[in-house]
């Protein structure tokens, strides 16, 4: 099996792998653990090459879609039918971006991860002011403060999808969340939405009001500089996954646990379509089995899948480290954490929204997803226009 | 009467000796074999891959299917490889201008034997040692906005967007290419230099040639094929940098530094259009022997000629 470095995941992942081990010596797993942009590229080519792993990590969606339709992974619908106890275990939303043409090709696990609007309460209560509930409250806190010197919004623009969670958010609060699932769905002319055009025009306009940090397009999300400027005071808010709370709890210097970090949902936008309840992010983490595997190695991944991931322990280890697991019942666990506020937010947020959009660029095939973030990125340093955006991608459609 | 004696064994010797070439030709023959399994397993086998699957369409998964022209059409009609071209070889000129006069004084002067030159030649060929990606990466957390040396240092014009402005970056990658590369090609200059003999200067000093009148008529001549091999290895390099730029900027802000090789990568790797990208390592193919072919010519016809005749 490949996994995620990085912690805190790693050493839940190890201890997972280990005390699996140990209790199975017969069906003994062997984790490897790669970098995360790395891994994206390892593991495409090792499939392509009949090297995979016996059980494939992932993100579901267009990726899996690419995997699936090549008989890569197994199909894994019957032995889930069978297997209702585990099924059930887990969100039933959780499925739907492992699910492939009526088939469930992977099991999903890890956690719930949607995009959370993050602000700094310091710099509000000195500033004065409330977090945003509408874009003209993101334009005039843009405006307080720049006025004060310090960043309206911290943004790693250089990864690019940190961009794109902003057009996530803006495209359903503005068109709702049919106009993506109509591209989604490669349906003629589905970028043309004006929803689309006005989503760009949006943008531009923060970014030329200078709402994000200078200097924002040479920044990486990988190198955690994005967070660092909210928990040091230079920017006063950012768009980021649910993941970074964790993050900025361990390297934040007490930001987090003296409760100077705040979270609130992306705000509305005057003549919008979209319910501010919506949420988008990564409904969850996937496994998969490769169909190249053994009989017997196939056999040690389902019982991996059945007693060795989400166990007790594991979904302590996420809870603790600010993280929603997507199993049922945790209610109890979460009320009683010190993050609770916050575990709370996600779970409501992964629970009650009446659609979950998961991350574009998961979502897409990877042929339109590398042509979405190149497009984003141009549209965030103005040297395209919002048009012109929705033109170029509007090429990608059923690629 | 003993020349008479000397010559006799000399003339069978002379005989033996052609025969022995001979063989040593034939065994030298068998000995490119190794070489040539490489060239070929290594080299042409690829070659070939590549070129058959620029008329496919493989998304690296799953099945190859043949496309016929498809991706040449769509990938000739694409502006994105203009600017990727033009990039490439914007690069390349740039770097060879920064490069050749910097890395050829320093090598002159590496080459001399001036006080404490030892000491300032390993300085210089430092940055050699290190790998691309390692350069890329302490440059870029050097050169963050927020957190980079201008903060640590206090100095605010180093404060730039570096690598958010597209013409800032392209500076910024061409400028730590140069900083990267310049000990080797000094390396290359430092040996040439001192293949020359002592003797022109000694000769030039007597006729009352001053130091920079010597660099000029001894020096740059004498350095003909160096300065060819070192810029045929730029030029011809310059195609092929990918790690330093894939690291620094990952071809952004937008497509500024996007230049041709790792315009290869990302569509095969990133997008899955491994039909549209192999089109593109042709291209590079043809592109990298046009460009040492022409380079070797300039070497001239008598290249296998001395420089040092009458000497």
């Amino acid at each position: 099996m490949w996994y995620l470095s990085g912690e805190p995941n790693q050493t839940t992942m190890q201890k997972a792998v280990d005390a699996f081990n140990s209790a199975n010596s017969a069906d003994k797993i062997n984790v490897t653990y790669f970098q995360n942009d790395a891994y994206k590229t390892k593991i495409k080519t090792a499939i392509g090459a009949n090297q995979a792993p016996t059980i494939i990590y992932g993100w579901g969606g267009g990726g899996l879609k690419t995997y699936a339709e090549a008989n890569q992974v197994e199909d894994l619908t019957s032995w889930l039918e069978q297997n209702q106890d585990l099924k059930k275990k887990f969100f039933p939303s959780s499925f739907g971006a492992a699910t492939i043409n009526g088939k469930i090709y992977a099991l999903p696990n890890q956690y719930v991860a949607p995009i959370v609007l993050f602000y700094n309460k310091e710099l509000f209560q000195k500033a004065g002011v409330q977090p945003p509930k509408s874009w003209e409250d993101i334009m005039s806190l843009v405006k307080t403060f720049n006025g004060m010197g310090v960043a309206p919004f911290s943004l790693g623009g250089q990864s690019r999808w940190t961009s794109m969670m902003w057009l996530e958010y803006l495209l359903d609060r503005i068109g709702g969340p049919e106009v993506f699932k109509a591209i989604f769905e490669g349906k003629p002319n589905a970028w043309m939405d004006p929803a689309v055009i006005e989503t760009g025009t949006k943008v531009q306009e923060l970014v030329s009001a200078d709402g994000f940090i200078k200097g924002f397009s040479s920044i990486t999300a990988d190198s955690q500089a994005d967070q660092a400027l909210l928990f040091s005071g230079k920017a006063a808010m950012m768009l980021h996954g649910s993941w970074t709370y964790g993050a900025m709890k361990k390297a934040g210097q007490n930001f987090v646990q003296n409760g100077k970090l705040g979270f609130v949902p992306f705000p509305t936008i005057a003549g919008g379509k979209g319910d501010p309840k919506n949420g988008v992010g990564n409904p969850a983490a996937y496994m998969s089995i490769s169909s190249k595997a053994s009989d017997k190695e196939k056999e040690s991944a389902k019982k991996f899948f059945k007693d060795g991931i989400l166990t007790e322990t594991v979904i302590d280890a996420y809870i603790n480290s600010g993280s929603v697991p997507i199993v049922n019942g945790i209610e109890d666990k979460l009320n009683t954490s010190e993050d609770r506020e916050f575990l709370n937010f996600v779970y409501d947020m992964a629970k009650n929204a009446p659609n979950f959009q998961q991350s574009w660029d998961q979502a897409l095939s990877p042929t339109a997803a590398e042509a979405l973030l190149n497009n984003i990125d141009q549209l965030f340093l103005k040297s395209i226009t919002p048009q012109q955006f929705a033109e170029n991608m509007n090429g990608t459609l059923g690629k | 009467m003993s020349n008479a004696i000397s010559t006799a064994p000399r003339a069978t010797a002379r005989i033996k000796e052609s025969r022995q070439t001979e063989q040593r030709k034939a065994a030298l023959a068998w000995l490119t074999l190794p070489a040539l399994f490489f060239f070929l397993v290594f080299a042409v086998i690829p070659l070939a891959g590549v070129l058959i699957l620029s008329f496919t369409s493989w998304d690296g998964i799953g099945a190859i299917g043949a496309a016929g022209l498809d991706n040449w059409f769509s990938v000739l009609a694409d502006p994105g490889l203009y600017n990727a071209l033009g990039l490439t070889f914007l690069i390349m000129i740039v770097s060879w201008l920064v490069q050749t006069p910097i890395s050829l004084l320093l090598g002159v002067f590496t080459a001399g034997s001036q006080r404490y030159r030892a000491a300032l030649a390993v300085l210089y060929f430092l940055p050699l040692l290190l790998s691309s990606a390692a350069v890329a990466i302490a440059f870029k957390a050097l050169l963050d906005p927020n957190f980079g040396l201008a903060t640590g240092l206090g100095l605010p014009f180093l404060a730039q967007d570096w690598l958010g402005v597209p013409h800032l970056a392209l500076g910024l990658v061409i400028f730590v290419i140069a900083w990267q590369f310049v000990p080797f090609h000094t390396l290359i200059y430092q040996g040439g230099v001192r293949q020359i003999p002592k003797s022109l200067y000694e000769a030039a000093q007597i006729d009352g040639a001053g130091t920079i009148k010597q660099f000029f008529h001894i020096t740059l001549p004498q350095l003909k094929y160096t300065i060819i091999t070192s810029s045929t290895l730029m030029v011809v390099g310059s195609l092929t940098y990918f790690d330093l730029i894939f690291v620094l900027t990952g071809g952004g802000p937008g497509n500024s530094t996007r230049i041709l090789a790792l315009d290869m990568y990302l569509r095969g790797f990133r997008a899955n259009l491994m039909g549209p990208a192999s089109v593109i390592a042709v291209i590079l193919v043809i592109i990298g022997l046009a460009l040492a072919l022409f380079l070797q010519r300039l070497g001239g016809k008598d290249k296998q000629g001395s420089q040092l005749e009458g000497l």
